[in-house]
């Protein structure tokens, strides 16, 4: 999708942090020299052809519960349709077809470990496949969005 | 707020802020309690490291990053933390986490994450990095993404008290 030049100036200074108070698109508004108006008919626009995922904070998941890193192996005339159960899990997000024997690549959250233990076993009792779990050990780098000089 | 509320409010906060002029009241509306009280736990959240960040959330397929590359390397335990560190700084990784192993199914240990616009300049780009960092000689493999089925924020609130909501 093409990026106006308000909705690139919203990515780039919001993406990373945005004003909290009683209303943040008009504090962003102000940041920007645009309306609320503006702000939010383009965080609508971004949301609606599937660029913004949502506004608002990404938890910090070792703080906010467990979640773990999932891979199946999944035979060729079997991946969409295990593909589309695995989505349905409310547990699942992130899941992607991946080039490689283990095919199917998928983060899980919850409250707890013990929660996650008990998707994984569902999962593997469901499709007869065993999930390869990978918690995260250490973490080098987190996700911190976009590299702004890029968008352009 | 009170427990119940404070679970329902984490679980909103997953979903996204509303895209109205005041996104606070109207969740505020949402747990039966003051905008203040909101904007007050949010901000105390915020404080404690509950949130990695706060702000827009993007999809990088829609923005035109269409090769996502997983690259997967099996570093020796010794120097896995040093050769982690290195890689996470360098330039054009998005992610970079250590991983447990599961022989003899999976050898691979440390993880990246690298977008990019088009397949053949992410290859190029991976090759690079592995060269300055003199990593090329461990194994090593490049899971380019062919489709995502679903992409959204974790959901950490417990589900029975989703379905209360």
């Amino acid at each position: 999708m093409e990026l106006d030049n308000l909705s690139r100036r919203l990515i780039e200074r919001f993406q990373h942090g945005m004003p909290l108070c009683p209303e943040p698109y008009r504090a962003m508004a102000e940041a920007l020299d645009c309306t609320e108006a503006d702000v939010l008919d383009r965080l609508a626009r971004l949301q609606a052809e599937g660029a913004l995922s949502r506004v608002g904070p990404v938890f910090e998941h070792r703080r906010a519960g467990a979640s773990t890193l999932v891979a199946l192996s999944v035979p060729e005339a079997r991946l969409e349709q295990v593909a589309a159960r695995i989505s349905q899990f409310p547990e699942v997000n992130h899941n992607y077809r991946r080039e490689h024997r283990y095919n199917l690549w998928f983060v899980l959250t919850g409250p707890d470990r013990a929660h996650l233990s008990r998707v994984l076993d569902e999962i593997e009792a469901e499709t007869g496949l065993m999930p390869l779990d990978l918690p995260m050990h250490t973490a080098y780098r987190i996700d911190l969005g976009f590299p702004l000089e890029t968008l352009r | 707020m009170n427990t119940e509320q404070h679970l329902e409010l984490r679980r909103l906060l997953e979903q996204g802020l509303p895209l109205v002029p005041r996104p606070y009241r109207l969740l505020a509306e949402r747990l039966g309690c003051a905008e203040d009280e909101v904007l007050a736990q949010v901000g105390e959240w915020q404080a404690e490291g509950l949130f990695r960040r706060v702000g827009l959330v993007l999809r990088h397929h829609a923005l035109g990053y269409r090769a996502n590359a997983m690259l997967v390397l099996d570093i020796p335990d010794a120097e896995v933390d040093d050769v982690g560190r290195r890689l996470g700084q360098a330039p054009g990784v998005n992610l970079c986490y250590r991983r447990p192993r599961r022989p003899p199914q999976w050898r691979y240990n440390l993880f990246c994450m690298i977008h990019g616009r088009e397949r053949e300049q992410v290859r190029q780009r991976i090759a690079a990095l592995l060269g300055e960092q003199g990593l090329a000689h461990h194994p090593h493999a490049l899971l380019f993404s062919i489709r995502a089925y679903k992409q959204c924020g974790g959901r950490y609130a417990p589900a029975a008290e989703r379905r209360h909501g």
